[in-house]
């Protein structure tokens, strides 16, 4: 890195913070705590320039980076009963709920498009952390269902982007039960013959993890994301002692067998398209209908 | 002797006098009969009013009653040539999820299920119930065993959850409870799951991915703990009586919002006073949602096992 990026602009920040208070010009790695210029930080896709520390990016981002431009159609999720408990903590789940829609302007925590990649169609289902921490309930588990019937009658690969915390505990045990639902949906996708592809980001835990999440048929995970069944907070509790180090990251998993690759962000879209190629290329591939996308409109790049 | 829960103590009370009196009446030969069974109908009362209207916390406490009958007490009680097998053929045994083949009512089939242990020691040796991937890899191979041979498949449930340790981690505790649900969901032969005592979490879906999912009265299933629910959205483990209640982790809750399909009646006072009638009762219930199951073809059986689970959370809520 340069001596201006390291040195000039954090001191710029110091100096723009002292004379006016916050601004967005400015963000601080939370891993190396160095300042990244906000130019800097959107050109990176919200890789840490110094670090390569991957931070949060939101769904749209995400689909924007991966498939090609143009041409993608959002694929509708079924509604879902609102609170179907009527949880109520210090706050009433459904006022969490929406507070969380006004945020993000979406339903819930998962997204569902229909594009392309390299020309290819594929159906991507994409987390997003900021709802209510990425957690699976009803309409989780009904976005992961759409995305897989879309992908099977389309005769599209799936892939799932992940990023939870796990279940939606103010769905209670139907927020559980989308555990055995979202591994029916994936199944149905593999039963079909297509490639079913999981990218996990930071970070998937809990029963998102021990569901769908672990059962891709190629499993990607961006560097240092936390991956994991149970919490690292809950695991020092009850065994009283300290986690190794990099415990539950990715590049941890994938030293354990967990993963097949860990994938910098900047790589992950010519890794998807490699890959897809690749599995493809078999004999499974060759019956599968050309025509799927006809209805949707031509890349705007082709 | 009799371990009492916080909220049985003026049954407690009640039973104490009981013993007190009979033990009086051995030496003085003073005839109290009378006396004692006016005490024990009025203790029996006490139960029942007691049991029929427990809060979803003070279910929590039943459901973890250290007396309650665990998979080997089950087992002792109304299995026939009960033969444990053991090991995930990869990298060890896990004494956490008991399995092994037997007969329930004459009918053979492959039991799998959390062991809890009845004393400190066997608590310790048993991890509390809490299993770690070799004992869902070991309850995949059991089911897959189980299919080659036509058998179906009960599972008894009674775990707090999957163990969070390292190891567990290192080992891929998620990809082993993913793996496990999907084995589950695609056997062919009939699978029949009870929820004994305490349904914790992904551990326990684990093992109930099941046609018929049955459930002890006062036995709990959820996502989270109370405890740690209250921790989490409280952020004050105190808060666990409410979190209880919130979460609707009951068998009539459940039952309420399609998520089991049966509860098994306890014996009075619950499982923990009487572990042999329990298990009776429960051995009847898993013969029943057995027979339900009889003649379906595999094909069949997937498929509406698949339906059913689809339908949860899309019909009868409320
Ligand atoms: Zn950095």
């Amino acid at each position: 890195m340069s001596w201006l990026t390291n040195f000039v602009r954090p001191r710029i920040r110091a100096l723009v913070r002292k004379d006016n208070g916050g601004n967005n010009l400015w963000h601080k790695c939370p891993a190396c705590e160095r300042m990244i210029f906000h130019r800097d930080l959107d050109a990176a896709n919200a890789v840490c320039p110094h670090c390569d520390h991957h931070m949060p990016i939101k769904p749209a981002r995400r689909l924007a980076l991966l498939l090609d431009e143009g041409g993608w159609e959002r694929v509708e999720v079924p509604a879902v009963p609102v609170d179907p408990l009527r949880f109520r903590d210090r706050k009433r789940y459904g006022d969490r709920l929406k507070e969380a829609q006004t945020e993000t302007e979406e339903k819930d925590a998962v997204i569902v498009v229909q594009g392309r990649l390299d020309g290819r169609p594929v159906v991507v289902a994409a987390f997003n952390f900021g709802f209510i921490g990425g957690s699976m309930g009803i309409a989780v588990g009904e976005a992961i269902l759409a995305a897989a019937n879309r992908a099977v009658t389309q005769r599209a690969p799936l892939i799932v982007i992940t990023a939870s915390g796990g279940a939606r505990m103010q769905e209670g045990a139907l927020s559980l039960m989308q555990m055995p639902r979202t591994t029916i949906a994936v199944d149905q996708v593999k039963a079909a013959g297509l490639p079913y592809i999981v990218v996990m980001t930071h970070p998937t835990t809990g029963g998102v993890t021990a569901s769908f999440a672990m059962l891709g048929d190629i499993a990607m995970a961006e560097p240092g994301a936390i991956i994991g069944f149970a919490g690292a907070r809950v695991i020092e509790e009850t065994i009283g002692q300290a986690l190794p180090k990099g415990f539950q990251r990715a590049e941890y998993l994938l030293d354990h067998g967990m993963l097949d690759m860990v994938v910098h962000r900047r790589d992950l879209r010519d890794r998807l398209i490699r890959v897809l190629g690749l599995l493809t290329a078999g004999r499974r591939a060759e019956g599968a209908p050309a025509t799927a996308m006809a209805a949707l409109p031509a890349p705007a790049s082709a | 002797m009799q371990t009492y829960l916080d909220f049985e103590k003026p049954v407690a009370e009640l039973e104490g006098k009981i013993e007190e009196l009979r033990h009086v009446s051995d030496g003085s030969g003073v005839n109290i009969v009378e006396e004692v069974d006016r005490l024990k109908a009025k203790a029996d009362r006490l139960l029942r009013s007691t049991y029929a209207k427990l809060t979803p916390w003070q279910k929590a406490q039943v459901a973890r009653h250290p007396e309650r009958p665990h998979f080997s007490d089950v087992v002792k009680a109304v299995v026939e040539d009960f033969t444990p097998l053991a090991g995930d053929r990869r990298f060890a045994e896990d004494v956490a999820l008991a399995g092994g083949l037997g007969r329930v009512g004459g009918r053979a089939v492959m039991l799998i299920g959390h062991e809890k242990g009845s004393d400190t020691e066997g608590r310790v040796r048993h991890n509390f119930g809490m299993a770690r991937p070799e004992g869902y890899r070991k309850a995949m191979r059991l089911m897959r065993l189980a299919e080659r041979f036509g058998l179906p498949v009960v599972s008894l449930v009674d775990t707090p959850g999957a163990f969070p340790g390292i190891d567990a981690e290192e080992r891929g505790q998620a990809e082993a409870i993913a793996r496990c649900i999907q084995t589950g969901l695609s056997l062919r032969v009939p699978f029949v799951a009870a929820i004994v005592g305490e349904g914790g979490s992904g551990g326990a879906i684990a093992l109930a991915t099941a046609d018929r999912v049955i459930m002890f009265e006062h036995a709990i299933y959820s996502v989270i703990s109370p405890e740690g629910c209250a921790s989490i959205l409280w952020r004050d483990g105190a808060h666990a009586a409410e979190a209880a209640e919130a979460l609707k982790l009951t068998a009539q809750d459940l039952q309420r919002l399609g998520l089991i399909d049966r509860i098994v009646p306890e014996p009075l006072g619950g499982a923990q006073r009487d572990p042999a009638a329990a298990a009776k009762s429960l051995a009847q219930a898993i013969g029943a949602a057995l027979a339900e199951l009889d003649g379906l073809a595999p094909d069949d059986l997937v498929a509406r096992r698949g339906e059913k689970f689809l339908a949860m959370g899309r019909t009868g809520l409320g």
